[in-house]
């Protein structure tokens, strides 16, 4: 790769992916408002919450107008669409606060939890799959092996209400919940940082067992293939031939998963936002839910969407440049 | 890779993730110097409210914190002035209230509060393009009306007895709140008002934090600093109470007993208007025969409910008044007659049925009760009326739903209800009553119409005699004996557990949903640091 990259190719695929893009969340938004509608949850009532228990029925049909829930649903995903083009995300009616303002200033948060349990996943996800595929059937094998297949199949809520057990209650280490303490108005870099380790290890953990797993395999295979022996065979060292030679090769099909691994991580982090009181997107993205907020749910899924769909651009894109007879054409 | 780079890799993508989150935004919630220990209190609550906006209903029933009243309520329920500088003159009609304005009152940001700001606040919550679902409340307003920088004069459609106790309703700066979006500018965020505290930060599912307002005009509070964390899981609450992070907490009675034994904390039980009670529809064939209201109505055991369900944290209910008020009519309490249901059932034509179940006409006597999908203490409440109604050959199926499945059903089934609020009389009484508003959405669900229980409701409303309200509320409590279209069964106590760190703690008698409003800490701002 010292021809410098190929930019001319990557953009083009960008391109295309971008075009495909714009049907893809059509679709997508479309989908969203027809299953608010159909869903029995009345926006009305989650509006007006408990005050629309002792509301004249006339004060709550106003509230619908109001709130224009009363128009038919494709009158209001074409008024949706039409002003979101215009960059007006429309008012969450759940938030009483504009879509852009609720997704702006929740967003770098979730945005920090997300990368930072990324990049637990990746890096102890990688360095733990090398060590296994040294020594198959190792100690060390063995057990991360089964701990990768108990975490795979344990949801990333359990883990984390367990977490908090264990070292909020039991050991009182770290704090159960919150990006600060209660009784703190500051947002600080060592509150923040202590709050952000239990759900970043929590959500970094679950997502952690497919990149070890992949790591392993690939690192594995690479060990047996010619070019490795090749290398023994000059006496390379060990940590040259693992780290230079079946590293880099084994790495290939993980980087498919890093882009496939997106969506995973968005609804994990849905959880364990939720468990943490992480004044993240998901807490919005569950109030918006269950409160048929139409314009705040199709703006975040809008969100997921467009994660999803350069998570996936980026890991062909990587794929492209690791691995050059596969190319830019997909 | 090493060991060491590998954490100066995650350290630096912490990093720099870090300096771009905080680039990008500020925390939600909060900004502002955070104070010492001492002066602050933190109290863990389970309800956050939607917006600080009174616009859009916020404190609507008193103790906002961040604003005030005209009139406030003291810790007996009776009415004071706050921004207001005495009751109102009621003309002798009762359609004309006119309040005079304290001078001098500043909003927290310097601007003066006047006649416009009242008048603004009124106005604004009667649009009906404000999102306000408590705007019935004010039903009776035709009009408000500044005269002068310092007079507020209201004028009513209909005479209405209770109105000065609508106007506990905190007051909105014009000058702000009508520059902006009423239903989503950032004053439903980002409030400002003349309340003895100051919002220092919300964030959303985590904490509301006040500091106190220095210029207030009741006098700057001794709390400095008063945060309330939202913490909607009860035991997460309690574990947090006890590992000291928070001053208090509200906790349900199973809990608080744990910590009865505590010294150095006090168990606060608040007296309730919070009800629950059982819907019985006017039209369903079972429910809507009076000899089967009747003989409900006694054959609940309402003692062993408060016993068991409530932990003995709570009062047997014979309707939306408590026993304990002054409104209460002496003489109204049922007592629990098993043997008197049976014979009133018999002389009906109810006779038992093969499997144990009444039968009158081809009729069988059952009929279906609806509670809230999760709602614990509604499905403790049903089923134990349905066990009750058992052992009187009454049958009822309990299910639970939510309000979507519940709602197109309430004409024809029984609904565990909950509500209470406990300004007066009429406000639960009215709706739950009058049969002008059966099935006007979730006011008088059980379609209850008996002529001489509107006659007395209205009577109650119009008059501004207390002698003459007190016989219109016994004459409707009366009524409900003769003919109870509801089972009420238990009021129910709200338990707060509050370090004793502070004097001058009390509670007030509580509506049924404990907003921020509840709470011994409804008058924070006149608690005193313990000697």
């Amino acid at each position: 790769m010292s021809r410098g990259l190929p930019w001319g190719a990557m953009g083009r695929m960008a391109g295309r992916r971008l075009l495909f893009a714009a049907p893809v969340l059509l679709v997508v938004t479309f989908g969203v408002f027809a299953v608010a509608a159909a869903s029995p949850f009345d926006p009305v009532k989650a509006y007006a919450g408990t005050a629309g228990l002792t509301a004249s029925q006339e004060n709550l049909d106003q509230l619908r107008a109001n709130l224009g829930v009363d128009q038919p649903l494709v009158h209001r995903w074409w008024n949706w669409l039409t002003h979101a083009l215009g960059g007006d995300l429309g008012d969450s009616s759940v938030l009483r606060a504009p879509v852009s303002a609720v997704i702006g200033e929740r967003i770098g948060w979730s945005a920090l939890l997300a990368i930072t349990a990324f990049a637990v996943a990746v890096l102890l996800g990688t360095s733990l799959g090398v060590l296994a595929a040294r020594k198959p059937g190792g100690l060390l094998d063995r057990c991360a092996g089964s701990a990768a297949y108990i975490l795979e199949a344990a949801p990333a809520f359990w883990l984390g209400l367990l977490a908090i057990w264990f070292f909020a209650v039991t050991l009182g280490v770290l704090p159960a919940g919150g990006l600060t303490d209660a009784a703190s108005d500051t947002v600080t870099f060592g509150q923040v940082a202590s709050h952000l380790v239990l759900p970043a290890a929590v959500l970094g953990i679950s997502q952690l067992p497919w990149f070890f797993l992949y790591v392993r395999q690939g690192v594995t295979d690479a060990l047996a293939e010619d070019p490795v022996r090749g290398a023994r065979a000059r006496g390379l060292s060990e940590r040259t031939v693992l780290l230079g030679h079946a590293l880099r090769s084994g790495m290939l099909p993980m980087l498919t998963l890093i882009g496939s691994r997106v969506p995973e991580l968005i609804t994990g982090a849905l959880l364990v936002e939720t468990v943490f009181s992480w004044p993240g997107i998901a807490a919005a993205t569950v109030q918006a839910a269950t409160s048929v907020d139409f314009a705040l749910l199709a703006a975040l899924t809008v969100l997921a969407t467009a994660a999803v769909l350069i998570g996936n651009l980026l890991s062909d894109l990587l794929y492209g440049l690791a691995d050059p007879r596969v190319g830019f054409d997909g | 890779m090493t060991a060491r780079s590998i954490r100066g890799t995650a350290a630096a993508v912490l990093a720099g993730a870090l300096a771009l989150t905080a680039a990008a935004c500020s925390n939600p919630g909060g900004s502002g110097a955070g104070g010492g220990a001492k002066d602050s209190v933190v109290v863990g609550i389970a309800y956050e409210p939607d917006s600080l906006s009174p616009l859009l209903g916020y404190g609507k029933d008193g103790n906002s914190k961040i604003f005030d009243g005209l009139l406030a309520y003291d810790g007996e329920m009776r009415l004071r002035p706050a921004l207001a500088t005495a009751l109102p003159t009621v003309s002798d009609d009762g359609l004309t209230y006119t309040y005079q304005l304290r001078e001098g009152v500043k909003f927290s940001d310097g601007k003066p509060f006047g006649a416009k700001d009242v008048v603004f606040t009124y106005r604004t919550i009667l649009d009906e393009k404000t999102n306000n679902a408590s705007r019935t409340e004010l039903d009776a307003v035709k009009d408000v009306t500044a005269r002068g920088e310092h007079t507020v004069v209201f004028t009513l459609k209909y005479p209405y007895a209770p109105f000065d106790r609508r106007t506990v309703l905190p007051i909105a700066p014009a000058h702000i709140a009508g520059e902006q979006d009423v239903n989503t500018g950032p004053f439903t965020t980002k409030p400002v008002g003349t309340g003895p505290y100051l919002l220092t930060g919300w964030s959303k599912g985590e904490k509301i934090s006040f500091k106190a307002n220095p210029d207030y005009w009741g006098g700057a509070p001794e709390v400095k600093k008063f945060t309330m964390a939202i913490i909607k899981d009860d035991d997460v609450r309690a574990t947090r109470l006890r590992a000291g992070e928070l001053d208090g907490a509200i906790l349900p009675p199973n809990l608080a007993k744990g910590f009865e034994e505590d010294s150095g904390r006090t168990t606060y039980d608040a007296t309730t208007y919070d009800y629950r009670t059982v819907t019985l529809p006017t039209h369903h064939k079972v429910t809507g025969d009076t000899a089967v209201r009747r003989a409900l109505d006694i054959a609940v055991d309402r003692e062993t409910m408060v016993d068991r369900i409530l932990e003995g944290a709570g009062t047997p209910a014979y309707g939306p008044v408590p026993t304990g008020s002054e409104w209460f009519t002496r003489g109204t309490e049922r007592r629990y007659d098993l043997e008197g249901a049976r014979r009133i059932l018999d002389d009906a034509g109810w006779k038992p049925g093969k499997d144990g179940v009444r039968v009158k006409d081809g009729v069988r006597a059952a009929f279906p009760l609806w509670y809230l999908t999760g709602d614990k203490l509604r499905q403790e409440h049903a089923l134990a009326y349905a066990s009750d109604a058992k052992k009187a050959g009454i049958d009822i199926t309990t299910q639970a739903g939510t309000w979507e499945v519940i709602e197109p059903r309430m004409r024809q089934d029984a609904v565990l209800a909950g509500g209470g609020s406990p300004g007066d009389p009429d406000f639960d009484q009215y709706t739950l009553l009058m049969s002008s508003l059966a099935g006007d959405g979730f006011n008088n669900m059980a379609w209850y119409d008996n002529p001489a229980v509107d006659r007395a409701l209205d009577a109650g409303r119009e008059s501004g005699e207390p002698a003459a309200r007190k016989a219109a509320y016994d004459t409707v409590q009366r009524e409900l004996v003769k003919n109870p279209g509801y089972t009420f069964l238990t009021h129910i106590d709200h338990l707060y557990v509050v370090n004793d760190r502070w004097d001058g703690l009390s509670t007030q008698t509580e509506p049924h949903d404990h907003g921020l409003a509840s709470g011994p800490w409804w008058n924070i701002e006149d608690w005193t640091p313990k000697k």
